[in-house]
């Protein structure tokens, strides 16, 4: 019945039922994306019809003022962009090398301490100490404030990521290692050359998860960054939008904080979310797959 | 020097009689046989023990006045004093109520709103393939960007003078609105917030389970000649019912937690929407480090630990008993 209909034009496909349901996904769709487009008009506005129009749907008129000023003016961004781009970049790749060898290890089930450890692993996803003492810890007895280390450390090991993962390699056929091992290859050859590459969707997906969460993080920098050479892109975009916030309220504040302007705000947002609908396009089809993985167990 | 040869010479030919060397040496071969995978998994072991285990001995710290001079260990026992302090204010059964309010309202509506949207991709998926693509890319996209850029684009809607809101009220001759400082309409804003960036993301996951259900009961339906709302209330929703109420309980059992992105960036930490926006995680946030009062934060955090953990517990426990698979552990 499926082929014969699929065979039909069109208009024929498009029965009065169907077109409501594509009425509707067409009108959540459009909302999912709206502000996206807002966004992209307003960095493309001049100050003056901005000034006139406000936010808007489409732009009233196209200037590529903002983006001009972003790419004369090598500072704060231009550095920020580099620290969020290292960050995500050695950030993910260590954590997915770690989280994969820890789901791997856990996952097989020769393993001995395989119950203990999964235990071990799991059990910070249902308890934790809180922000405090995390927050004493870091700052008074590792003294990462103000480092590098402490905007990648805290996420490399996610418990999350580690089960989806470890959900996937123990759902891989169990002969080939040991069919592996027969033949003389040593654990660590059974997990790069037949484990992970075998691994791939989940490798994908959980790549892309621990990318986006170090691209989009703010939150590390809130709690132990003061130092601006150190700022990522979204700590910064924060910080401007707080400090337009603070003078609003407190005028006489403003002692020589360089305010962006409207447009180029909106730009900064445009250049900070590009990268991630990038990445998104490529590993979508992996996606579904990907997050569906959580809901098998043994 | 003598001692291995002996063991090894006693274990090799009386083993029964010396238990101990048989332990020892039954515990080696385990060991050799597992050694490389403990040292695989070592790296990972460590960070959760520093970053996860370490702060929960930490935990010490609600019990007493805390000096950033004497440190964690020799800061002074107070005893329950810092909690209360934290029940002696308004401010904890307030945060404790808008916590549980709002992640009630966002429970409610993004599993509507996730189902919803399964069902109708479930109904246009097998023939329009790549308009299918399109709208679960679309809906997904919101849940990829951070809450710094949420607070931008719900600033490009609700800011005063030049927001679209405010500028369409003025448009139809009406009164506008200064949205950052109406506490009242908070509530229905962050849900749609969480709205427009959650169920797209779990719609995923009700449209796997849809997936699963055997093809041949809508076949034996349309031959009896079922309507498609039919089959929707008659098939589809009781078959994924276990799914919804193991989301919803695992959700339940979150719900002393909020999303600190949402209620910090959204609201862009507005002291005039505290009163129904303040939640526990952005009430410890500002007590460590806006007013400094690290005791009543560690309290307030130890307080949401460990009821969380509580109904963590529940939900798994309740959970269990539906589905073991879908279990947390």
């Amino acid at each position: 019945m499926i082929q014969s209909a699929n065979r039909k034009p069109l208009g024929l496909r498009l029965k009065q039922s169907n077109l409501i349901v594509h009425f509707f996904l067409l009108l959540f769709s459009i909302t999912a994306l709206i502000p996206f487009v807002m966004l992209i008009s307003a960095s493309f506005s001049t100050e003056v019809s901005f000034g006139k129009y406000g936010y808007s749907l489409f732009p009233q008129d196209f200037s590529l003022q903002a983006y001009e000023y972003l790419f004369n003016d090598f500072g704060q961004i231009i550095n920020s962009y580099f620290i969020t781009i290292v960050v995500t970049f050695v950030g993910s790749s260590l954590g997915l090398l770690i989280m994969s060898l820890l789901a791997y290890s856990i996952s097989r089930k020769d393993f001995k301490f395989r119950k203990p450890l999964s235990f071990y692993v799991f059990f910070t996803m249902l308890f934790n100490g809180g922000l405090v003492p995390w927050y004493i810890l870091i700052t008074q007895y590792l003294h990462l404030k103000n480092t590098i280390f402490v905007l990648i450390l805290p996420y490399l090991v996610v418990p999350w990521f580690v089960l989806l993962l470890r959900t996937y390699f123990g759902g891989l056929p169990t002969e080939l290692f040991e069919a592996a091992k027969m033949d003389g290859a040593s654990e660590w050859r059974v997990f790069f050359q037949i484990a992970l590459p075998l691994s791939t969707p989940a490798l994908a997906t959980i790549g892309l998860f621990s990318m986006l969460q170090y691209w989009n993080d703010w939150w590390l920098a809130l709690l132990f960054i003061d130092d601006r050479k150190l700022f990522p892109l979204q700590y910064l975009l924060y910080t401007i939008q707080s400090n337009i916030d603070a003078i609003s309220q407190n005028p006489e504040m403003n002692m020589g904080i360089i305010i962006p302007t409207q447009g180029v705000r909106m730009a900064m947002a445009v250049l900070a979310i590009g990268p991630i609908i990038f990445a998104f396009l490529f590993v979508q089809k992996y996606f579904v797959r990907g997050i569906t993985l959580g809901g098998i167990k043994e | 020097m003598q001692q291995p040869l002996v063991e090894k010479a006693k274990s090799a030919g009386t083993d029964s009689r010396n238990p101990s060397a048989t332990r020892r040496a039954n515990f080696r071969r385990m060991w050799d046989k597992n050694s490389t995978l403990f040292f695989m998994a070592l790296p990972g072991l460590l960070l959760v023990f520093v970053f996860s285990y370490l702060p929960m001995f930490g935990i010490i710290v609600a019990f007493k006045d805390y000096k950033a001079s004497k440190g964690l260990f020799d800061s002074d026992w107070i005893g329950l004093k810092n909690f209360e302090f934290l029940f002696g204010t308004q401010d904890a059964w307030h945060v404790t109520f808008n916590t549980l309010f709002l992640n009630s309202l966002f429970i409610i509506t993004s599993t509507l709103g996730a189902i919803g949207l399964a069902l109708l991709l479930n109904e246009v998926r097998e023939r329009f393939k790549f308009m299918t693509n399109f709208y679960q890319s679309a809906l997904l996209l919101p849940h990829f960007i951070s809450y710094v850029i949420v607070s931008y684009f719900v600033f490009a809607f609700l800011n005063t003078d030049n927001g679209l809101v405010n500028h369409t009220l003025a448009g139809f001759g009406l009164d506008t609105i200064s949205w950052y400082s109406s506490p009242q309409y908070w509530p229905a804003i962050l849900t749609s917030v969480n709205l427009w960036k959650s169920a797209g993301f779990a719609s995923i996951i009700y449209l796997s389970g849809i997936l699963a259900i055997n093809p041949e009961y809508y076949e034996a339906a349309r031959i009896d000649g079922a309507t498609k709302w039919q089959q929707i209330t008659k098939i589809t929703v009781p078959l994924i019912m276990p799914l919804i109420i193991i989301m919803v309980l695992l959700s339940i059992g979150r719900i002393f937690y909020a999303d600190f992105g949402l209620f910090y960036q959204v609201t862009r930490d507005n002291g005039l929407l505290y009163s129904t926006t303040d939640v526990l995680d952005t009430y410890v946030y500002r007590a460590l480090r806006v007013n400094g009062d690290v005791g009543m934060a560690a309290a307030a955090g130890m307080y949401q630990a460990v009821v969380g953990f509580v109904l963590v517990v529940l939900a798994n426990w309740t959970v269990r008993r539906i589905d073991p698979d879908k279990a947390l552990f």
